[in-house]
């Protein structure tokens, strides 16, 4: 595995986080810092046990929307390579749905461009996600607060009034 | 023929992710075909032109009410939720 500056991939099957990070790590030999974020299916929704969870993308524009994103990570910061890994299809509670990593040669730049990346993938990539419990399903829309974290890049759409989770 | 899509809640809205729709004209404005689903079914068409939904065409997003032509993709997405 080269070092290329920005890594992104989108499966349908389950994947190994710890190994992601080892391939990263090995991928970027001249890097101080590798910072990482991994996000995991949860295990009670709103008010009872999630029994699976499904996230929905748009193939092609999906893709982009995050190419994007780490081209405007590196554009802000001096990074060495980022990685994002992004489950769709259908996660069982614990399963790891997105992972993602930044390697810099001091660590500041790779906290700031992994804290960037994630806060800006729930409001800006096209990803719809449904908790389906044994009561039956509901689509999660971000809270207010998702979108307070991306403001200045990209507010709530027009109209947005969702504050719960 | 153009494709819809409707994702995420839109899509058990309109019964499904994906459907084709017959242009009454080779170069249909965005907004008679909003009008035509709107007409088929009044809550879908509210959740369409509802200011949240975002609408691409042929995977960008737009924000003129443009004209669609055959084989055209026009993606309905509500707010995202990744990560």
């Amino acid at each position: 595995m080269s070092g290329e500056p920005v890594s992104i991939k989108l499966l349908a099957a389950p994947f190994d986080p710890g190994r992601a990070l080892s391939e990263f790590t090995a991928a970027h030999p001249d890097a101080g810092g590798i910072a990482s974020f991994l996000g995991v299916t949860r295990q009670s929704g709103a008010n009872e046990p999630v029994q699976h969870l499904i996230l929905q993308c748009y193939p092609g524009v999906t893709e982009r929307a995050i190419e994007d994103l780490c081209r405007t990570a590196h554009d802000q910061w001096p990074l060495l390579g980022v990685s994002v890994i992004h489950r769709y299809g259908t996660m069982a509670p614990g399963d790891p749905i997105v992972f993602v990593a930044a390697a810099s040669i001091h660590r500041q730049e790779a906290l700031a461009a992994t804290e960037f990346l994630i806060d800006n993938l729930k409001t800006r990539a096209p990803f719809w996600k449904k908790e389906v419990t044994a009561s039956g399903s509901r689509w999660i829309e971000p809270t207010l607060e998702d979108y307070a974290k991306t403001a200045d890049l990209h507010p709530a759409p027009q109209g947005f009034k969702n504050a719960r989770r | 023929m153009a494709t819809l899509l409707f994702f995420g809640r839109l899509g058990d809205m309109a019964g499904g992710v994906e459907r084709e729709f017959s242009l009454p004209e080779p170069e249909t404005k965005l907004k008679t075909i909003l009008d035509v689903l709107n007409r088929e079914d009044l809550v879908l068409g509210a959740a369409l032109r509802d200011p949240s939904t975002r609408i691409a065409v042929n995977g960008e997003i737009v924000t003129e009410m443009g004209c669609i032509k055959d084989c055209d993709e026009i993606a309905f997405m509500p707010p995202f939720s990744g990560g």
